[in-house]
């Protein structure tokens, strides 16, 4: 399979009065298809990984290679067409938008890249909803659904504009045992479908289902 | 850019309680912008449109504007030689040889002049006396260089050529020594001469001084009255564009060498105060606005604070920071745009209310409308003010909103 994310001696600093290193010379391979757990004790810098992997924060040094092409000369504008088009995020919190309704907020990538027309956008978001078993929950706003539901949102939202990778903060942090049941559930068969998934977790059972453990600790990639 | 005022509407919508007010404070402020300035321009042009039409446009007065030079000055004017001591002629004063002036300047483009004799005499009737200016002027000229006609309220001016020992007199002065038209009244000058003249016709300007302290007589008697014979001591013009006054002003003096004062120099102090009063009310009702602006600053400042965690989801999902910066200008000239058009027909209805208060300003005797301008500049002015008073209040959150950091946001979690 080819490879869709390559990382080479990654390394993001902060600068400041105490200098602090989030992650360290990180060599990372995510091959397409590939169902990745990154784990790690609180505080190693596996969310900075993440943010790193995902483009949203550039890294101090080392090369991040999307698809075989090297981004660090990227603008960026660049860096958020990439975003848009190519990655799906799902955060430990849903950060859904407040005052659009689930549907909505699913449809919200898909306008902003603008290649479907209006009809198309609102049947896929709606296919997508329904395929995470929220087909009633569609026109609801996020205050009005449960943790669980409110996180298969943000699933439907990362995969609206079929990203080649799906990045995944700790997704079950805040939920409850039948909800992280059943949003590790459809992690895990997205991942059959084919999908590329990296996902932050620290439970273990859920790491043991995965293609390959990564384990992070102070910020650097600890032998397997 | 549709999404992005969907987004920006959303915004403003989930905060309807702080956007109302906000748009009050702009809806207030456009209304009574446009108000206070329509009023402000009105009074202006209507205290212009008086002084223009109520004054001479240009006044030829016969007085030099410096000394007349020396004739042995004039022959010589690098000579050696001064002469000291010279005791100008006495000569009586006026302005000499008007009709070779008029000639002159009649011809000119625009141009209506007609010659005045100006002096002080004393009206005596049943005993009583009172001062007045008599006014000499050829009474068929009168009525293109001067509004009295517009005010008489018995008799005409013309009359005057019928009977040239007619004489129009105020209503105030009419009041006061009990005359009514037809009556004869005696009229001395200081030079001691005295004349009866009837009186042809009574006029009221409103302005209780004028009224009771001027008369038209015609410019023969008045010569006759004075001791001047052929003598004037003015040449009022009016143009056919008073704004040229300046110009044609300059011109005339320049042939003539009389002093020549158009409308503009003659009331340079009051178009100076009605500067300083612009620049106090507009200082003032932009103070409105700009009052008004803090209140979407600090909308949009909020929305801002509250939504970092949705700026960051926005630009994680690939919104370009530009496109943060302008959903939140979006919230700033929405707001602009519905305060202003609320403010605009509010301001009207103001205007309008205004305009159906009438009142009485003191030392008149007229009731008067206040006058307010419906012109489009002010309604212009109210609307760019509040539009860049709007958007320039949402630019500083705007830009703060363009610059978050979503890693930030995002690793602190709920
Ligand atoms: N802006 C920051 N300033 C200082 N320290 C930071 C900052 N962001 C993260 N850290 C620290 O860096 C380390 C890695 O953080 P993070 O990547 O969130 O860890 P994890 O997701 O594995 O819990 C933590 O110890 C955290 O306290
Ligand atoms: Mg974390």
């Amino acid at each position: 399979m080819p490879v869709v994310l390559k990382t080479t001696q990654l390394t993001r600093r902060l600068e400041g009065e105490v200098p602090v290193t989030l992650v360290e010379n990180a060599d990372i391979e995510i091959r397409q298809g590939e169902f990745i757990v990154i784990t790690g004790p609180s505080g190693s810098g596996k969310s900075s990984l993440l943010y790193l992997l995902g483009l949203l924060d550039v890294p101090t040094s080392g090369q991040i290679w999307l698809n075989g092409t090297e981004t660090s000369s990227y603008s960026e504008d660049r860096l958020a067409d990439i975003r848009l088009a190519e990655l799906g995020f799902v955060f430990q919190f849903h950060f859904l938008l407040p005052e659009f309704t689930a549907l909505e907020n699913v449809m919200l990538p898909m306008r902003r890249l603008g290649k479907l027309s209006g009809a198309k956008i609102r049947k896929h978001a709606e296919e997508l909803l329904d395929s995470l078993g929220l087909a009633d929950q569609m026109h609801k706003l996020p205050r009005q659904l449960s943790g669980g539901q409110s996180q298969r949102v943000a699933i439907a939202r990362a995969l609206a504009n079929d990203p080649l990778l799906i990045l995944a903060d700790e997704p079950t942090g805040n939920l409850d045992t039948a909800s992280s049941a059943n949003v590790q559930k459809i992690l895990k068969d997205l991942a059959r479908q084919g999908r590329t998934i990296a996902v932050v977790t620290h439970d273990t059972h859920f790491a043991k289902t995965a293609d390959r453990v990564i384990t992070i600790v102070d910020g650097k990639i600890a032998a397997p | 850019m549709r999404l992005l005022i969907f987004i920006a509407l959303k915004h403003l919508l989930a905060r309807k309680r702080q956007s109302i007010v906000s748009l009050l404070g702009i809806i207030l402020g456009v209304a009574f912008f446009l108000a206070i300035a329509s009023l402000m321009r009105g009074s202006e042009k209507d205290f212009i449109k008086r002084l223009v039409d109520n004054s001479p446009h240009i006044t030829i007065s016969d007085e030099f504007r410096n000394p007349r030079r020396q004739p042995a000055l004039l022959l010589y004017p690098h000579g050696a030689v001064e002469i000291r001591r010279v005791k100008p002629v006495t000569e009586i004063r006026g302005i000499r040889g008007y009709e070779q002036i008029l000639k002159q300047i009649r011809p000119m483009n625009g141009v209506i002049a007609s010659p005045m004799l100006a002096g002080q005499a004393l009206v005596s009737f049943a005993g009583k006396d009172l001062g007045v200016t008599l006014n000499g002027m050829i009474p068929a000229e009168i009525r293109n260089v001067s509004t009295i006609e517009k005010y008489m309220i018995d008799g005409t001016i013309d009359d005057l050529l019928a009977n040239p020992d007619g004489i129009v007199i105020g209503q105030e002065l009419a009041r006061k020594l009990a005359l009514v038209k037809g009556e004869n009244i005696t009229v001395s000058s200081t030079a001691g001469q005295s004349r009866t003249f009837k009186i042809l016709g009574i006029f009221r300007t409103g302005r209780a001084n004028y009224d009771s302290g001027q008369a038209f007589v015609s410019l023969k008697r008045v010569q006759a009255l004075l001791n001047r014979p052929n003598r004037i001591n003015s040449i009022v013009v009016k143009l056919q564009d008073p704004y040229q006054a300046r110009q044609v002003a300059a011109d005339i003096e320049s042939r003539i060498g009389y002093k020549s004062l158009s409308w503009q120099e003659a009331s340079e102090d009051l178009m100076n105060t009605l500067i300083i009063r612009n620049t106090i009310m507009y200082t003032v009702v932009s103070a409105v606005l700009i009052v008004a602006a803090f209140g979407i600053y600090n909308v949009i400042s909020t929305v801002v604070m509250e939504k970092l965690r949705d700026i960051s989801i926005l630009k994680s999902m690939g919104f370009y920071a530009r496109d943060i910066r302008r959903i939140f200008l979006i919230q700033g000239i929405l707001l602009g745009l519905v305060g202003t058009l609320i403010g605009l027909p509010l301001g009207s209805a103001i205007m309008s209310g205004m305009m159906q208060i009438r009142f009485k300003p003191p030392g008149a005797t007229e009731i008067i409308q206040m006058p307010i301008d419906w012109g489009w500049l002010q309604f212009a002015i109210a609307s760019a003010f509040a539009m860049t008073a709007s958007i320039l209040a949402a630019l500083l959150p705007a830009r703060k909103a363009a610059h978050v950091q979503p890693v930030d946001i995002l690793r602190g979690g709920s």
